[in-house]
């Protein structure tokens, strides 16, 4: 397990730096939000970082991917935090095609991989159904019917899920909520009858909605798995999704740091930089010592993530550190940020809010702090 | 065969020759020997691999064979280290003079101060200790006010040293004293060498609030040091001071490697003496003790991050920069959860009450209040960070860190 970036990795982080520095910086995302588009994103951003191969990253060769594994997924998505760039990877790669890759039948992941390594689809997972994250409480019905399911519940905070083009929907098919036995994947298509997709606007402004489900019935070749036994599966592509955002959330902390350092080396007040006060270097200082060990949290993190033989206990371990580290240190982070540039740090004008919207979000997504640190005490 | 590949496989066979098993184990405290006049040995087995290796000259592999090293470069040391980590050998002894002193010796020392002082470090034969701090002279070190007063062919030294580890027990001390008052602070200091059995040294132990330790003040009355063991040039030690403390940084992460197991194991103690949390406290008991592993588990992470980052020839300087605030901060972090988890049983004081693991508790946490002030208080961490690796500036002109 290597702490370090390989070569390769440190090509893909230049190269995706270039990349969303031209096409996607902070101004791009300000605009998103004031001119609402229906997706959350620049379709157009994301048809070019198809175009790079970002889509095609996590997956095997076999199925046109390539194979580079989730730590090729690392740089780019600190490059998407430190340029508060939005783009569908995390819902329909990371999340819904990882769960595709690693629970669907042949003819699912020939019908769904290719069509969301070229981009030509999208995926959105459908796993949560209170504001807090906790997969284990799944409630929502499945039911046999037929030769299919029928389906009836609600989901709450489904990331990307306007406009999406199928939905996997974890849903209860035995026990109940808490239990992890007895949680079953769905490929839910967008247009199911009794099914109504409803825009959750966040503080983020990027595309995030719930899902009511209203007796949807579905065929036999919806179920995604084995009925009953999706919880591994899930978990395995929540720890992909939740280390993603752990480095989403150290390149906006990054960002977001070496902007307020660069403030107190400018900020003139008491005919001196605010700088060169003790009671904020120290505060700089703590902050920079916490990014330094979210940086090696992430990195274990990842490396954890393609180890073949890496047992789930030790994942989820590995996992839920480094988005504790990193939701926690970028929040420290983003809260600092805004104090130290104090009357501007609190106006729409400076990028800083735009910052601490998306990193409140981020951690609070697939897990926030102390849901992190119950699961890594609970995997000891 | 290459050359270097033929020295690992000799160093790795004479080190599985002899090397003694019983040398091959963790370290209690009680099990550290000290180079010394009279090195004192806790087994038969120790005193062995100390004489074996002295012989191979193996206690500073890489010093010039004139002046007791083995001359080995570079790549051999780092064979000699890996293979002497692949079976935990335990250091054949601690040295000061080895790791602190030799290496400004070996910079700035004149050719007849390195024939005399260290062909003898070489062969584990004095104990060193350091004389820097004083009861006024703490963060602030360059303000140190020990006098060594121009008198001919010697020095007279008067004033204190405080924080001497083992000042009681050591043969020699290498000290800096001030040797002219009337230049700015930097400008005035100087590194002697003396014998501790000068007539008017007078160390004394102190204790802390964690009982016996092994810290003296160290009195000087009127002490004659010749003039020959002025190291470098006079007034000029405040250079050598740098040169030395880099040295102590770069041991201290050596001994990092071989450091004695920690005495605290939090989760072993918290599911000891809060079982199955009942009640909200103990509950809240249990998830500050995770935070504490899990900013633990960080920063060994960050330990082997920055390991790995080294030999990648990357510039590791702004972790090493955070590594002793985050260690002593978080072993404070974890004592104060402790007390609060053993409550009762890790406030006692010496009685048969308690058991040795709750006395050593109560020692242990106390003893961490030192911690984040040795070696560059946790302030002084914070603004060397702020200062060197930041680029804040200073508002107050004349203060380095």
């Amino acid at each position: 397990m290597s702490l370090r970036y390989s070569d390769e990795q440190r090509l893909l982080a230049d190269s995706a730096r270039d990349f969303l520095a031209a096409r996607s910086p902070v101004s791009a995302q300000r605009r998103l939000r004031d001119e609402p588009a229906a997706p959350g994103f620049d379709p157009q951003v994301w048809r070019d970082a198809v175009e790079l191969g970002w889509s095609a990253i996590p997956f095997p060769e076999d199925f046109g991917g390539l194979d580079f594994g989730c730590q090729g997924l690392g740089p780019i998505f600190e490059s998407m935090g430190r340029n508060l760039s939005a783009t569908p990877l995390l819902s329909s790669v990371v999340l819904g095609g990882s769960l595709v890759h690693l629970s669907g039948n042949p003819t699912q992941q020939a019908h769904w991989l290719q069509a969301i390594i070229t981009g030509k689809r999208r995926l959105a997972l459908a796993v949560d159904e209170r504001a807090r994250h906790d997969p284990s409480r799944v409630a929502l019905e499945a039911v046999v019917s037929g030769d299919g399911y029928r389906l009836q519940g609600d989901k709450f905070w489904v990331v990307d899920g306007l406009g999406a083009d199928a939905y996997v929907v974890a849903a209860r098919t035995r026990g109940q909520a808490g239990d992890t036995q007895g949680i079953s994947l769905f490929l839910v298509p967008a247009n199911a009858p009794g099914l109504t997709v409803s825009a959750l606007p966040l503080i983020d402004s990027r595309n995030c909605a719930r899902l009511q489900l209203d007796q949807v019935q579905l065929g036999g070749e919806a179920l995604l798995g084995t009925l009953g036994n999706g919880w591994a599966a899930l978990e395995t592509a929540l720890d992909r999704g939740r280390t993603c955002l752990a480095a989403e959330l150290l390149g906006m902390a990054e960002q977001l740091f070496e902007t307020t350092l660069e403030y107190l080396k400018t900020r003139v007040q008491f005919d001196t930089q605010i700088g060169t006060f003790q009671a904020l270097q120290h505060r700089a200082a703590k902050l920079y010592i916490d990014l330094a060990l979210s940086r090696s949290a992430l990195m274990a993190a990842l490396a954890t993530l393609d180890q073949a033989e890496q047992d789930a206990s030790t994942r989820a371990r590995l996992v839920s550190l480094a988005k504790w580290k990193a939701g926690d240190t970028a929040i420290k982070v983003a809260n600092e940020a805004v104090q130290m540039h104090g009357g501007i740090g609190v106006t729409d004008e400076l990028d800083v809010g735009l910052y601490l919207k998306r990193v409140r979000v981020a951690q609070s997504c697939l897990g926030d702090r102390d849901f992190h640190c119950e699961r890594y005490s609970a995997n000891a | 065969m290459s050359t270097i590949e033929q020295f690992r496989q000799d160093t790795r066979a004479w080190l599985e020759a002899n090397c003694p098993p019983s040398m091959r184990t963790g370290m209690a405290e009680g099990d550290v020997v000290w180079g010394s006049q009279n090195p004192q040995f806790p087994c038969e087995d120790a005193r062995l691999w100390f004489e074996r290796m002295r012989d191979k000259r193996w206690f500073c592999p890489e010093w010039p064979e004139e002046y007791g090293g083995a001359g080995l470069n570079e790549q051999q040391v780092a064979v000699l280290e890996s293979e002497m980590r692949r079976i935990k050998c335990r250091p054949p002894q601690i040295s000061l003079g080895v790791w602190m002193l030799g290496p400004v010796l070996l910079a700035y020392g004149s050719e007849q101060q390195k024939r005399d002082l260290l062909p003898p470090i070489a062969r584990g034969e004095v104990r060193w200790c350091q004389g820097f701090s004083e009861p006024n002279a703490g963060s602030d070190l360059a303000s140190l006010k020990m006098a060594a007063r121009d008198a001919g062919d010697h020095f007279v030294v008067d004033g204190s040293k405080i924080w001497t580890s083992y000042g009681d027990k050591s043969d020699w001390m290498y000290a800096l004293v001030r040797t002219d008052f009337s230049v700015p602070k930097h400008e005035g200091i100087s590194l002697i060498v003396l014998d501790m059995r000068s007539p008017g040294v007078k160390p004394q132990p102190i204790d802390l609030i964690s009982g016996k330790s092994a810290f003296c003040q160290v009195f000087f009355d009127a002490v004659k040091v010749p003039k020959s063991q002025l190291i470098g040039p006079l007034n000029g030690g405040w250079n050598l001071a740098k040169y030395l403390l880099q040295h102590e940084r770069k041991a201290m992460s050596k001994f990092g490697e071989f450091s004695l197991p920690s005495h605290v194991d939090l989760p072993g103690l918290m599911r000891e003496y809060v079982p199955a949390p009942q009640s909200r406290s103990e509950h809240a008991l249990h998830a500050r003790a995770a935070t504490c592993a899990m900013n633990e588990h960080a920063y060994n992470l960050t330990v082997q991050r920055m390991g790995e980052e080294a030999r990648a020839g990357d510039d590791i300087s702004g972790l090493m920069a955070i590594m002793k605030y985050v260690h002593t901060e978080q072993e404070r972090d974890k004592f104060e959860v402790l007390i609060d988890a053993m409550a009762g049983h890790a406030l006692g004081w010496d009685s048969e009450v308690f058991s040795e693991q709750q006395m050593t508790v109560s020692r242990s946490w106390l003893n961490s209040y030192a911690l984040t002030i040795s070696g560059g208080s946790s302030e002084v961490q914070l603004n060397v960070i702020a200062k060197r690796v930041l680029g804040l500036s200073d508002a107050k002109k004349g203060v380095n860190p």
